[in-house]
């Protein structure tokens, strides 16, 4: 009796471990594409919406015939936000399912030890959402060939935000940030080189530190200045005490920040009257968003059964997978280098904009712009650069 | 030898030994500060006046919890490293009555024919006696769990002790079925008004509009505030000094032994201490939380450090030393938030602590054995 258990167990076994070999000797027929995202550690929510927005692109393409005449299969690999599995996940891609293109990883963290591999190994990489400019470019500046983003750089929403300030005629500035954080700090220094630029003031400058609670003093000086614009490019729970306490010291500027706002615990009232700049923003009302909207909303369902609404992380995804796939198209070839070669000089209307990519391999692309009044967060407009 | 003593001795040994060069340092520090403030003060005196209100704004919610640390300090000679997470529950208490039972409006649910005034502040004065009773309650219940087994026990224990106090309020209160972890919006008991005071008088400014030129802004906020912590500043000195549980306080810190052979229950005179104390860090939780609307399970520790500061600025030991002490490290935050730079506020701060401390090791008002409460 054991004896049998035990050469069925054996034959299961030899049979799992063939049956996918044969798979995989046959593919000659398939284009395969890799996804490295967190499907488990810190952020597997942002894993599962990578997930969703990148097979949706797959599943699209794959339903008009592929590319190159070839069907594409997506190969997924858990990379946890974190360098060592992502190295560990990218390597498995790479060597053993003999990937040439990934998409991913989510977080910049992870995604910049997958660069240096991917550049060895002559693969594509694009990463849906790593902010950081080291994940593109080397630490001596050189710009890494195989590796791409979907996602703006944190310094480019404070060019939006100056351009949008200009453009509704404001002239004068005060800007507040946070020293010792280096994503505020680049959107402030961004903001005010831009402001600058297009003819406005930059009337004062404050930094506080990230364990403040009272900013009477600086606001008082914002009162003071009589700027017309706040812009503080901080997260959510700073912009709620800012926002309520420059209520309280006759505060009129308008207040301005970026995508660190954008959370359901942003105080619609502190921030009232403000707006801020962020990747995408399903109130947009242009076609391709709102044709995405129905798309992904018909695929996936959150846990009452309603259509999903997708977030940034899926719609970024989307959009990376679509450029990854349209280049392999553009190139004609499946050649990584030619396929990287297209890539830098592709131009995509994608869900958040139309994307051409700069020297930096950084896209360049529309933000969305959304404004907090009347405790909603409405869509404004959005802002090409 | 004689002949050694009989010199005079020489310039440099005059310096040495009556510490002139350190003396002289703080001269200059003091006399730079002083012309700084001057300075500001000349350059824009309403912006000055303004920065000034804020201050006090900042420094009479510091003066509330520095009382609790004093009063602790003065009796049991414990540094209650728990204080500021009282004070953090003395926050959420408010939040829970204002946000989701509603608590300051009965007033008007009870008594629609009251004036709007009178339920708002009949209503907001419930809220913030409801945090002090919880506050005093807890810190009653800490003092016989954690503190009272060990009065016999070398100090550092209890301060250790006091220490894990600390942790457990701030980490049980980030567990999600209790506070949780993550910044909450406060919201106000009452809508605020601001009053610009300009030099044809005082006018209240609608929201939205910005203030004329050389204008003083008071809100209701500041205003609230200050009150607030004046009365219960004057009913502790009341408490401490006019009645019989005031007299055997300052009898215990005196000489405890003695305390309980006069017939003073001095265990329930040390609970009856600390419960005041958290009691007043809990009003100050609901003022600081009215003032900077924003709540989350660690905000108890900065406050808390400063407070500390200030009553040992004040002399530790002392009700009108914690009170000044407050306001000087209130003032000298904000003033050098406005006037050297934001990131400097708590090395100015500090600064004051040291430079006070090196002239008045005890502090302000410090006289050991004297004025304890």
């Amino acid at each position: 009796m054991s004896k049998r258990l035990l050469a069925i167990v054996t034959l299961v076994l030899v049979a799992s471990f063939i049956l996918p070999a044969c798979g995989g000797g046959a593919g000659g027929g398939t284009i395969k594409v890799g996804l490295l995202a967190p499907l488990s550690g810190a952020v597997p929510t942002f894993g599962v919406s990578t997930q969703e927005g990148t097979t949706m692109a797959v599943n699209e393409w794959n339903a008009k015939g592929g590319v190159l005449g070839k069907k594409i299969e997506l190969v997924v690999a858990d990379s946890q936000c974190s360098a060592d599995p992502a190295v560990n996940a990218a390597n498995k891609l790479i060597d053993q399912d003999k990937v040439q293109y990934i998409v991913g990883e989510v977080c910049s963290s992870a995604s910049i030890p997958v660069s240096e591999i991917v550049n060895q190994k002559k693969v594509v990489q694009i990463s849906p959402t790593s902010t950081n400019a080291g994940v593109t470019v080397d630490k001596n500046g050189v710009v890494k060939p195989f590796t791409f983003r979907a996602c703006f750089i944190d310094p480019f929403q404070g060019l939006v935000m100056a351009k949008f300030a200009s453009t509704k005629g404001f002239k004068t500035a005060f800007i507040m940030y946070d020293q010792g954080n280096d994503y505020t700090r680049g959107l402030a220094e961004a903001f005010e080189k831009s402001f600058t630029q297009l003819g406005g003031q930059v009337v004062g400058k404050e930094t506080y530190t990230k364990t403040d609670t009272d900013f009477s003093a600086i606001l008082t000086k914002v009162a003071d200045s009589k700027a017309e614009v706040l812009y503080l490019p901080d997260y959510y729970n700073i912009v709620n005490l800012v926002g309520a306490q420059a209520k309280d010291k006759g505060v009129t500027a308008v207040m301005m920040g970026g995508d660190g706002w954008d959370s359901a615990d942003l105080d619609v009232k502190a921030a009232d009257g403000g707006f801020y700049s962020n990747h995408y923003d399903p109130g947009d009302t242009r076609p391709i968003v709102q044709d995405w909207l129905k798309k992904y909303g018909a695929a996936y369902k959150d846990d009452k059964g309603q259509p999903k609404v997708p977030d940034a992380l899926a719609t970024l995804a989307y959009d990376a997978t679509n450029l990854l796939i349209a280049a392999i198209q553009k190139a004609g070839t499946t050649d990584p280098t030619k396929v990287a070669e297209a890539l830098a000089g592709i131009s995509w209307e994608g869900v958040s904009g139309t994307i051409t990519f700069d020297a930096q391999h950084n896209p360049i692309k529309a933000a969305a712009v959304i404004g907090v009044s009347g405790g909603e967060k409405k869509f404004v407009e959005s802002i090409a650069p | 030898m004689n002949a050694a003593i009989n010199q005079k001795p020489s310039l440099i040994e005059t310096v040495i030994r009556k510490r002139l060069l350190g003396k002289g340092f703080l001269v200059a520090v003091a006399l730079l500060a002083l012309w700084k403030l001057v300075i500001s003060f000349l350059a824009g005196p309403t912006i000055f006046m303004q920065q000034v209100v804020n201050g006090f704004q900042l420094g009479f919610v510091y003066a509330l919890i520095a009382l609790g640390y004093t009063m602790v300090y003065g009796i049991v000679k414990l540094i209650n490293f728990a204080h500021g997470d009282v004070f953090m529950v003395g926050a959420f208490a408010s939040y829970y009555a204002i946000s989701r039972f509603g608590l300051n409006t009965w007033p008007s649910k009870v008594l629609p024919g009251l004036p709007v005034w009178l339920s708002t502040a009949v209503g907001v004065i419930t809220v913030i006696l409801l945090s002090m009773v919880t506050c005093a309650l807890i810190a009653f219940t800490i003092e016989r769990i954690a503190y009272k087994p060990l009065r016999n026990a070398p100090r550092i224990s209890a301060l250790i002790t006091a220490i894990g106090v600390s942790f457990f309020l701030e980490y049980f209160g980030a567990l999600p079925m209790v506070f949780g972890p993550n910044f909450v919006t406060y919201q106000r008991p009452f809508p605020v008004v601001e009053w610009v005071i300009t030099t044809s008088g005082i006018s209240q400014l609608p929201p939205g509009v910005a203030p004329p030129d050389n204008s003083l802004i008071i809100s209701n906020i500041s205003l609230y505030i200050i009150i607030i912590s004046v009365l219960l500043v004057f009913l502790l000195n009341f408490i401490v000094m006019r009645t019989r549980v005031g007299k055997a306080m300052r009898a215990t810190a005196y000489d405890k032994p003695t305390s309980r052979l006069m017939g003073i229950n001095v265990d329930g005179i040390i609970s009856v201490t600390f419960a005041i104390g958290a009691a007043l860090a809990g009003a100050a939780g609901v003022l600081y939380a009215i003032a900077f609307p924003q709540v989350y399970f660690v905000m108890g520790i900065i406050p808390g450090l400063k407070a500390f500061v200030a009553a040992v600025l004040g002399g530790i030991g002392s009700i009108p030393g914690a009170l000044v002490g407050a306001l000087i490290i209130g003032e000298a935050e904000v003033l050098s938030a406005a006037y050297i730079s934001t990131p400097m506020r708590d090395a100015v701060a500090f600064s004051i602590l040291v430079i006070v401390l090196l002239v008045r090791p005890t502090g302000i008002f410090g006289e050991p054995s004297r004025e304890k409460a």
